[in-house]
């Protein structure tokens, strides 16, 4: 499948044998940071997830946790192997739920209610592929094939394959948003609309064209990105829409809402600058530091990917470039060592242009490197901290309906007091009913605002744990790349030398 | 920069004692080793090759650099800064180098030429102990060369039609005209390819910086207590890493633009002047022929015979003087081509190979202190 694509992601290629010596260390560490962190409760329901690219670390990892360590030793196999365990091993997890009871009395119901709501930590592998065009001119589209393999019971079957346009990718990432934003999870990116983009595509007379061949496989690998890291958040792969659009073998009802210039479009786009004016006005008075520094951590880190990405993307240009000046400088060459009478340097010069030639190779898939591993990956995590920008939002937006509340039960309370004072008793029971019901919403509010923030505090340890893990991972998997490209480099020059010392 | 600054001690010494060993007579070897002065023109006798002048040397991309740099300071960190600059003093330094390694040699082919070691003017250059007073050429003399150029090329066009009487010059002319054209390509091209090649390395500076500004971050952050996180450890080592190998990309970067542009530089320069003198030696033929003609006519009409047979007789000579001196010059040129593109070629893939296998130590070393460190 990896073949097909062009040019092809490193990461992608990856098949699970590779996985387990990786996913043996990276899952005890995880391990040892969820016991030390006393915000991440739940081993169980939440288990450490690598949002690594892609069928990487992740699917294992989450299976390893739930068993025993004596099982998670033989469990460094394939999915299927670990998925067997875990139903061995409930006894072990009854004795580990008991045990993370002692230790934080005050969480227990919410944990208990979370695992027996997700209690899955089964593996999801997404693959998203052959984008074929569909139609012509103005009202063509892209579909891709949607592969998704598991061990997951609660899906339909282990191996699925559907096929969906990338407006059934944004309507799903709407309706995401909308269920679980409101609740503090992060929701994980998805690519944007491009007009410019889909206009060559439309426009494109096959699949020919380089530019649309590139803005099609940047948004095929995305789109995979996308999936394999909502399948990683076990609220999100409980999601009944989630699991219809893996699922469902018919074409979903189009998501007419996510066309660009829509109606809706333009409500959406509305409703998005009330917000943001809203935002500015009514700054929250924030008393729990934890969140004051966050909020500052988060600003920085996402100031400072920007800049990063940026410098990356002038790197992916240059090297590109470069590619095309040696080959252009290649053919050159060639030409020249035709001209050249000496037969010896005749011979020298036309291997020189081979040699760049070969060079220019390594340098194209140089750049494709460092866009789909580097640059990408940067871009993504600019997405997500959007996202969890987004769920601090709406933590805001729970805490001003609880003050609200606040403020109305108050009045109300006023209200009362004043009747009481007056002796006009005839609204005393519909104010008294009044209160009772704004009680009922302060309370509501306050738990609202509460439970927020505390699946915010643990969404954002996972993500930070995966951030690290995910940079960490992706960045060794670059600099390998870039030694094995010098290692070629020396293969091709020492290959030249001798053609070089024979010149006579 | 310390051990691995731009040049090694080494290599400039080897360049400012390299004497070319061309004839047999070695006995005046040329060196340079100060400040080099702008020559704009060396006048010498025609009736040779003129060995191709150094070209004036280019220091406005540095300075561009240097300006845009300047303007740039406020968006960069102090770090990223200082890294620029001092990328900019080794540009300029290699520049420099380069400038000063074709004015040696120019000048040693001048004191290698058996004619040219003689004249007047260069001895003068040589010794003269004060600063020279080069004048530079007035508009006269510099519209007046305009002038020559257009009527040569024209001249160049009508005489190169010309169909040789010597089989030997015929082929040479074309291998030259050709030859010229294709060194002329490769040279611009391979220009570009280092100019892209030294971007890369200056953007590796910033992506260095930026993995810095990261691992500034994780030490900041609320969770990690200790005294450098491991993650921020990280950053900082990749960041330190990416820094190195910029120094080495630019220094690929350099030596390519030494062994191969400049190379592709000078013999596209030298052709040309081969060109020239295969050029001067037509002109002198056709001269040679008008003048037989002419004395054919002046013995028909038996008018000015001996003014005739006077004119056809040093057109004769002329013409078989530049014969004789072109071949020789040919094949001097000849030999010293295929010399030169051995040795910068041989040079040039040693360089490669060398910069390349540190570039592997370096990442190999990196990546294995990272995957040390998984947690």
């Amino acid at each position: 499948m990896a073949d097909e694509r062009e040019p092809p992601p490193l990461f992608e290629n990856e098949d699970s044998s590779e996985k387990s010596p990786l996913e043996e260390k990276t899952v005890e560490a995880d391990q040892e940071v969820n016991l030390n962190d006393d915000a991440n409760d739940d081993l169980f329901s939440d288990p450490p997830l690598l949002e690594t690219s892609p069928a990487e670390d992740k699917p294992e990892a989450e299976d390893e946790d739930e068993s025993s360590p004596a099982a998670e030793e033989s469990g460094g196999g394939g999915g299927i192997l670990d998925d067997v365990e875990v139903q061995e091993e409930p006894p072990k997890k009854e004795e580990k739920k008991e045990e993370k009871k002692e230790e934080e009395p005050e969480k227990m119901d919410e944990e208990e209610e979370e695992e027996m709501e997700s209690g899955d930590t089964f593996d999801v592998d997404i693959t998203v592929s052959d984008p074929q065009k569909v139609g012509d001119g103005m009202g063509a589209y892209m579909k891709y094939t949607v592969v998704s393999k598991t061990s997951d019971p609660s899906f339909k079957s282990s191996e699925m394959t559907v096929s969906r346009r990338f407006s059934d990718f944004l309507g799903l990432h709407q309706k995401l948003v909308a269920f679980h934003t409101t609740k503090g999870h992060i929701v994980p990116p998805v690519p944007e609309k491009s007009v410019v983009g889909m206009t060559k595509v439309k426009m494109g007379k096959g699949q020919e064209e380089n530019n649309s061949l590139e803005f099609v496989e940047k948004r095929r690998a995305s789109l995979e990105r996308f999936l394999n890291r909502s399948a990683a958040h076990p609220k999100i792969r409980a999601n009944t829409d989630f699991k219809e659009f893996l699922e469902k073998d018919e074409p979903l009802p189009k998501a007419s809402n996510t066309a660009a210039l829509s109606g809706a479009g333009m409500m959406r786009a509305f409703n998005k600058v009330m917000d943001s004016a809203s935002k500015v006005v009514s700054k929250m008075d924030e008393s729990d530091q934890w969140f004051e520094e966050k909020t500052q951590h988060i600003d920085n880190l996402d100031q400072q990917l920007k800049k990063l990405h940026t410098s990356v993307e002038n790197m992916v240009n240059h090297r590109r470039e470069l590619s095309n000046a040696t080959a252009v400088f290649a053919k050159s060459c060639a030409m020249l060592g035709n001209a050249e009478e000496h037969t010896a340097l005749s011979r020298a010069i036309s291997q020189l242009a081979e040699t760049e030639e070969n060079i220019e190779q390594l340098q194209s898939s140089q750049a494709a490197t460092d866009f789909y591993v580097l640059s990408e990956l940067l871009k993504d995590y600019i997405g997500l901290i959007a996202a969890v920008r987004e769920a601090f939002r709406e933590r805001e937006k729970t805490f001003h309906n609880w003050q609200t509340a606040q403020t109305n039960l108050a009045k109300k309370r006023e209200q009362e007091a004043k009747l009481k004072s007056t002796g006009k008793t005839e609204k005393l029971p519909q104010v008294e009913q009044e209160i009772k019901d704004w009680q009922e919403r302060v309370e509501k509010g306050q738990r609202e605002f509460e439970a927020i923030s505390k699946t915010i505090r643990r969404e954002v340890n996972r993500f930070e744990t995966n951030r690290v893990q995910d940079f960490r991972s992706v960045i060794i998997k670059y600099l390998e790349s870039l030694m094995e490209k010098q290692q070629k480099l020396i293969q091709y020059w020492e290959a030249f030398l001798p053609e070089a010392k024979a010149i006579a | 920069m310390g051990d691995d600054g731009l040049f090694d001690v080494e290599d400039q010494q080897k360049a400012r004692t390299d004497s070319v060993d061309l004839s047999s007579d070695t006995s005046l070897v040329v060196d340079i080793s100060d400040a080099l002065s702008e020559r704009d023109k060396v006048k010498f006798t025609v009736h040779t090759k003129i060995p191709p002048p150094p070209p004036k040397p280019d220091f406005d991309a540095s300075r561009e650099k240097l300006q845009k740099l300047g303007e740039g300071e406020g968006t960069m960190t102090k770090e990223e800064f200082q890294k620029m600059k001092a990328e900019l003093e080794a540009e300029y330094l290699a520049t420099f180098k380069k400038t000063v390694a074709m004015h040696e040699v120019f000048l040693q082919r001048l004191a290698a030429h058996p004619t040219l070691r003689t004249d007047h003017n260069f001895r003068v250059f040589l010794e003269y102990k004060q600063a020279l007073d080069v004048r530079g050429r007035n508009k006269k003399e510099k519209f007046g060369s305009l002038v020559k150029l257009v009527t040569k090329s024209v001249d160049e066009v009508l005489v190169t039609g010309q169909k040789d009487v010597d089989p030997f010059f015929e082929r040479e002319r074309t291998f030259v005209v050709e030859y010229h054209n294709k060194v002329k390509d490769s040279t611009a091209r391979s220009d570009r390819m280092t100019r892209s090649n030294k971007q890369i390395a200056d953007t590796y500076i910033r992506v260095s910086s930026g993995l810095n500004a990261l691992a500034t971050l994780e030490k900041s952050d609320l969770d990690n207590a200790e005294a450098i996180p491991e993650s921020a450890r990280f950053f900082i080592k990749v960041s330190e890493m990416f820094e190195k190998l910029r120094k080495v990309e630019a220094r690929v970067a350099t030596d390519a633009d030494l062994k191969l542009s400049d190379l592709l530089r000078y013999y596209m320069r030298d052709t040309a002047a081969a060109k020239d003198l295969l050029y001067r030696r037509m002109r002198s033929l056709v001269n040679y022929q008008n003048a037989n003609k002419a004395l054919e006519k002046a013995r028909a009409k038996n008018k000015e015979v001996q003014q005739a047979e006077k004119n056809q007789e040093e057109a004769c000579n002329k013409f078989e003087k530049l014969s004789e001196v072109a071949k020789q010059e040919l094949t001097d040129y000849k030999t010293r081509r295929v010399a030169a593109f051995k040795k910068n070629l041989v040079e040039l893939a040693e360089l490669e190979v060398k910069h390349a296998k540190t570039q592997v130590q370096l990442l190999r070393n990196t990546i294995a202190t990272l995957k040390e460190e998984t947690p």
